[in-house]
């Protein structure tokens, strides 16, 4: 009896600092964004005013510019870096000459700070001096400011988001490969399938988890991607740039809207957790189906 | 076939030309920027600059700080939590571990609004331990080490239990020791993941005492925006990269495999 009840102390002893942590930084803070979300303070009074911070949101250009943006890039980056990553790993599968430096090439933006990252490509999109606008002059082409402009800016980023993502899916899909068993290529060999068919009959298919795998981790880095924004645009030319998680930041630290910062936050989660949701269904039926 | 190989060469180029170039700026005489691609007159006057420009020295030290800070107390508590996720029996244990799940769905990036409200009221703000605290509980630590401790089997346990050693030393003598690659990797992880971390920190500090390198150079980036200042930002940009980069090239592998491990779980 005794012995018994020194388990259940331990037990809730071990986990009382995880939990404590876990309350304060997520669970606490959720349940007040909720609440927040639908109140107003004004002179340092809280009304509790309904759905209307979010009835707000409709008619809000700016959040509807952010939100099709985010969409954009995340459309953007989640697919094509992952079609690379997996083109990578399919071209370093076989050891040869070099492959170890190539995995290292292509893996080692992953590891760098994201706000070097940005001044890397700040750099490289810079008019007149960067490495775009030199390698251009090369050509004739008169310099042109892909920061600067609405049309361009966001592709602009999206493409060195997929620069610095696409190397770290790169490995995940290395040891998806990995787990392949040799035979199966044998026999498809025999049977006088070519590189494509075996690809798209045999290893696409059973990279399946892998590629799912990926995807949650893809988009859910792709809706965090936004550290990029404070040193290279600020969101502008005209919120041309602009991503939900550094709207939420502006709202909140630059513009001091607490309960529109609240609805943000609120949207933000809402996306998350249906990724989570959706992994939770697919993917776990997925792997069960292997 | 051979025309993948190329474009993959090709991409390999891709991805190591912007940082090639942006190292050999670094090392540029400032009047000669912008005048042609290639030059081969070298100078580490950049680096002179960018060094006295800012504190790097200073940020260094707080990353460190900040990074070895989190890493210990999430060691900690990831540890306890995940030796009684793995090993003991209680009421509400599912419900429990779900409500760990959400944390490795809601990252902190998400509730900065809310978090920098709580940090505010704990007076905080500005302190190390601010940009450290939320990330003192860390479910995806809980995860990996409740899958090793998992494999691990119970007679050894067992063993232990009757020459009478309670749980924490049990922990300590047969867990800890069993699981050194799974600390190894968990804390390449956290190491690498924590000191890139930006908007965070960002938000909660605003003195050189406690900004680490990530907001130092985003500072520095902010007041150097002319051409002439071009190579000294460059040169900054490397100081800031390099030591990452460095433990890189040598722990390679170990890098690699660290993120597949926890990515995977």
């Amino acid at each position: 009896m005794k012995k018994r009840l020194r388990t259940k102390l331990h037990t809730w002893f071990f986990l009382l600092p995880s939990l404590v942590f876990l309350i304060l930084f997520t669970f606490y803070p959720m349940i007040q964004t909720l609440i927040q979300s639908f109140t107003h303070t004004f002179r340092g009074e809280t009304f509790f005013v309904g759905m209307e911070n979010y009835l707000m949101l409709k008619d809000d250009k700016v959040f509807w510019k952010v939100m099709g943006n985010t969409v954009t890039f995340v459309l953007a980056v989640v697919p094509i870096s992952m079609a690379l990553a997996l083109s990578m790993a399919l071209f370093l599968n076989r050891k040869f000459i070099g492959s170890g430096i190539m995995r290292a090439v292509f893996f080692y933006p992953a590891i760098i700070p994201s706000v070097a990252i940005a001044n890397i490509w700040l750099f490289v999109y810079t008019p007149n001096f960067g490495l775009l606008s030199q390698f251009l002059s090369l050509f004739g082409i008169s310099s042109l400011n892909i920061l600067g402009n609405t049309e361009t800016v966001l592709w602009g980023t999206i493409v060195m988001a997929i620069w610095k993502e696409a190397g770290f899916y790169m490995i995940f899909y290395l040891a998806g490969l990995q787990n392949l068993s040799k035979e199966i290529y044998e026999s498809t060999k025999l049977d006088g399938a070519n590189s494509w068919q075996s690809f798209s009959r045999i290893t696409f298919p059973l990279l399946m988890p892998t590629t799912l795998f990926v995807l949650i981790l893809a988009t859910t880095n792709a809706f965090k991607l936004v550290d990029h924004l404070v040193v290279m645009t600020g969101g502008g030319p005209n919120n041309a740039s602009n991503l939900l998680l550094f709207y939420i930041y502006q709202t909140a630290f630059s513009y001091w809207n607490d309960s529109k910062a609240a609805v943000l936050t609120i949207i933000f989660l809402v996306i998350l957790l249906s990724i989570a949701v959706f992994q939770l269904v697919v993917l776990e039926r997925k792997i069960h189906y292997r | 076939m051979k025309l993948m190989r190329l474009s993959m060469y090709v991409l390999g180029a891709l991805w190591l030309v912007p940082f090639i170039w942006v190292f050999l700026t670094s090392f540029q005489p400032r009047e000669t920027i912008g005048s042609g691609l290639f030059q081969f007159t070298y100078t580490l006057d950049n680096y002179t600059s960018a060094w006295s420009g800012a504190p790097f020295l200073q940020y260094y030290l707080n990353t460190t700080i900040i990074v070895l800070g989190i890493l210990s107390v999430q060691l900690f508590t990831a540890t306890l939590a995940a030796y009684v996720f793995a090993k003991m029996e209680f009421k509400g244990k599912e419900i429990l571990f779900v409500l760990f799940l959400v944390q490795l769905m809601v990252p902190n990036e998400a509730l900065i609004v809310p978090n920098f409200q709580i940090i505010s009221d704990f007076s905080l703000i500005d302190t190390k331990l601010a940009v450290m605290m939320p990330y003192f509980m860390t479910a995806l630590g809980v995860f990996l080490l409740r899958q090793q401790f998992k494999s691990i089997p119970a007679e050894l346990e067992e063993a232990a239990r009757i020459d009478g050693c309670g749980p924490l030393r049990i922990i300590t003598k047969i867990y800890l020791p069993l699981s050194v690659p799974t600390y190894v990797a968990f804390s390449l992880v956290s190491v690498s993941t924590h000191w890139n971390n930006f908007l965070w920190p960002l938000i909660v500090t605003n003195s050189e005492k406690n900004r680490p390198i990530t907001v130092g150079l985003s500072l520095f980036s902010g007041s150097y925006e002319t051409g002439a200042q071009f190579a000294v930002l460059t040169a900054a940009t490397i100081i800031v990269v390099a030591p990452l980069l460095l433990a890189f090239l040598i722990f390679q592998r170990q890098f690699m495999n660290s993120f597949m491990q926890t990515g995977i779980k």
